[in-house]
């Protein structure tokens, strides 16, 4: 099932297009990455998921319903560009925003004081947020955007300016909420950080969308069936070869590339005939897979 | 109206709650009870202050011996020579031989420090008077009589009321007031619209607006922060006239004593500050200050609601304090003309064309009608104003609200007007 569906998006701004029909779909459950260079019109689709922005035509459906004002409160937001209210309390803080998110008084205490004891900033709750450090400040940040238990949480480059370790205990409780149902949408120009974690992902350029699907799946579908082998003997003369090199321990180091159709039986063959060393295929990176998908629509 | 109740509630809190908000509030009534003590203590000084000054008579003539009434803080006495070296004499006043009732000459005071017009006229009222005397009991008046005519008469002013009926007249203290409540409400739409703009271009540049109205509309939160400060206007407000009427009262009762001598000593010159101060204070606690206060309360949140939302659209606008100024100044030049003239209307035609004008145009009116109030205008007059300034509001919140939930996520480049009108027609 979907949590979200988005149906021919587009949003035109004074002289330029931010969106052009762009659809999309994100699974319930799963962790969707939506991929993109700066300005590829990311923020805009995520606005408008917010109900920041209204777009020009096309529709969203949360849960199947049309996207409406009782949905903000099932969607946790942390935008690329955020804040904090410096002189207030952390605790005020938190409070307030869960409250704004819909939670009762009673309610957005129980949570904040939760998540404080959690990320080990209970001893910080009455100073100012302006006295805290950077990290713990991200924190905070965090709290806000999770306090209301939402169904999706949607993260605009969640781990620019984090340091190393607080960019992991993050990392560990989105994969925690994620594990106990909750959607994440992130979002993201930096592409190798989206193949560990996303299930699914889509590509915009140019306020275009270049693909989506399963990452698993995308890759196959661009792999160009070449593989890597690193062995001791004779090249087989058979081999699609396509290029060769000695490696400092003598070995040859070779690239080759099979068809689709019968590779497991060409891997079966070389293991027949050499001392294989090392095997792998090459797998195109996401953003190769997206440079290309570019010059394709580019070239058409 | 749960979120805008949220917002407001914040917005209110965090000032309240600022050291800076505590100190201004309570430390602008003390400074006020501070000034109105100099100022009583000062004219109080002056009258009870003033020292007692001997005069010595020296009568060729004999016709004045023993008949100039002492003044208030004045005593004569009478030589026969010329003395100048006493050290506790103030003057001398030298009656030539020759003097008549009837054909007076020219009288010379001499004196180490140069004579003070007041010190002139009690002289002189005291020659004529006695002279007035001595021609009376030559007509054959007793002596007795004479003393019997003198009267203690103080002035009581009243005002035809709109309903037939005669009140008191406070006229001088009521165009002082509305004078004052004018000034408060320029003070307070300038102090507190910047509050609401500085608030919105904080959330701005802080990165928290895109937080906020992921949860709520962007028209809620412009609301919500314009209700919160303008409570937190009203709080201080109110903390001021309360603190206030207990400083004045705590001033008043405390000069009372000399005000008591003042009025027991110089009965025939009762225009002093005496009379003037004792109706002020009754007023302070009469039902006249809640009729100006209403007035004050209507005309202070709606021209700080016209205004405040403006500022909130240039603070929305903009991303620097320095580029608020270009967009500042037509909108608070209304504000600042109607207070520069506040006065001149005042003290001239306060139900000319131009005063009525201005006390109805919802840009003008907040300052020009409160002045007004004081003259009694028109029942239509304040009723238009009030509309048109409720119309103004709605129209003008409605526009800044569609420049605001634009300017918030715009950052960069400062909008020139033609693209603030863009944002306004967006969808």
């Amino acid at each position: 099932m979907n949590l979200l569906e988005i149906k021919n998006l587009t949003k035109t701004y004074t002289g330029y297009k931010a969106l052009d029909n762009v659809s999309l779909s994100v699974e319930k459950g799963s962790i969707y990455g939506l991929l993109g260079p700066n300005g590829a019109g990311k923020t805009t689709l995520i606005r408008i998921i917010n109900q920041i922005s209204v777009p020009d035509s096309g529709v969203v459906f949360f849960e199947n319903e049309p996207l409406n004002t009782n949905h903000i409160y099932q969607i946790g937001y942390l935008p690329e560009e955020r804040g904090l209210y410096k002189k207030q309390s952390v605790w005020e803080q938190i409070i307030y925003f869960g409250q704004l998110k819909g939670l009762s008084t009673k309610e957005a205490k129980l949570r904040a004081a939760k998540w404080l004891k959690k990320l080990e900033l209970a001893d910080w709750r009455n100073k100012k947020t302006e006295d805290l450090s950077k990290g713990m400040q991200q924190k905070v940040q965090f709290i806000i955007t999770v306090i209301h238990n939402p169904k999706l949480l949607i993260l605009d480059e969640p781990f620019t300016g984090f340091d190393p370790i607080n960019a992991d205990i993050i990392k560990n409780e989105i994969r925690e909420l994620n594990i106990n149902g909750t959607t994440i949408l992130y979002s993201t120009h930096r592409m190798e950080s989206v193949e560990e974690i996303c299930d699914n992902i889509c590509l915009i350029n140019k306020s275009k969308k270049i693909l989506d699907g399963n990452v698993k799946e995308i890759k196959k579908l661009n792999s160009k069936n070449q593989f890597e082998v690193i062995f001791d003997g004779k090249t087989p003369e058979w081999i699609n070869m396509i290029s060769t090199e000695k490696t400092e321990e003598n070995y040859t180091k070779l690239l080759f590339s099979v068809s689709e159709m019968n590779r497991a039986e060409i891997i079966r063959k070389i293991a027949n005939e050499v001392d294989i060393w090392q095997l792998k295929e090459i797998v195109p990176s996401i953003h190769q897979i997206f440079i290309e998908k570019v010059k394709e629509v580019n070239n058409a | 109206m749960h979120k805008i109740w949220l917002i407001s509630k914040r917005e209110y809190l965090s000032r309240v709650k600022k050291k800076s908000f505590i100190i201004m509030t309570l430390l602008a009534p003390v400074l006020i009870g501070v000034f109105y003590a100099i100022i009583i203590g000062l004219a109080v000084n002056q009258k009870t202050g003033e020292k007692n000054k001997t005069i010595a008579v020296i009568d060729s003539s004999g016709i004045f011996e023993n008949k100039l009434e002492n003044q208030y803080r004045l005593q004569f006495v009478y030589f026969k020579n010329e003395d100048f070296n006493s050290e506790k004499i103030n003057g001398w006043l030298i009656i030539p031989k020759d003097f008549t009732v009837d054909n007076p000459k020219q009288i010379i005071f001499k004196s180490k420090e140069s004579a003070t017009v007041d010190l002139k006229n009690k002289i002189l009222n005291a020659i004529n008077t006695s002279g007035k005397n001595i021609k009376l009991i030559e007509k054959g008046l007793s002596k007795e009589f004479l003393d019997s005519l003198k009267m203690n008469v103080t002035l009581h002013t009243l005002e035809i009321g709109d309903d037939g009926k005669f009140v008191d007249s406070q006229a001088e203290i009521n165009l002082g007031l509305g004078a004052v409540f004018a000034f408060f409400i320029y003070l307070f739409i300038f102090l507190y619209g910047v509050q609401v703009m500085r608030g919105v271009m904080e959330e701005k540049t802080n990165r928290i607006v895109e937080i906020i109205i992921s949860s709520v509309k962007p028209f809620q939160l412009m609301m919500g922060k314009i209700l919160g400060i303008a409570l937190v206007g009203l709080t201080q407000f109110f903390i001021w006239v309360i603190l206030s009427l207990i400083l004045m009262a705590v001033v008043s009762t405390s000069f009372a004593s000399q005000f008591a001598e003042i009025s027991q000593n110089i009965p025939q010159n009762n225009t002093g500050i005496s009379s003037k101060l004792a109706p002020l204070i009754d007023m302070f606690f009469s039902a006249s200050l809640v009729y100006f206060i209403m007035f004050f309360v209507f005309y202070f949140i709606f021209g700080y609601l016209l205004y405040s939302s403006m500022f909130a659209a240039i603070g929305s606008a903009v991303d620097s304090e320095s580029d608020t100024q270009q967009f500042m100044l037509p909108v608070t030049l209304p504000l600042v003309i109607s207070f520069a003239s506040a006065f001149s209307i005042l003290s001239t035609d306060p139900h000319g064309s131009m005063a009525t004008f201005m006390s109805i145009f919802p840009f003008t009116s907040p300052i020009i009608m409160m002045v007004r109030i004081p003259f009694n205008p028109p029942i239509w007059q304040i009723a238009a104003s009030m509309f048109s300034l409720i119309a103004a509001f709605i129209i003008l919140t409605w526009l800044a609200g569609r420049i605001y939930r634009i300017g918030i996520l715009m950052t960069g480049k400062k909008p020139t007007y033609k693209e603030l009108l863009k944002w306004m027609l967006m969808k």
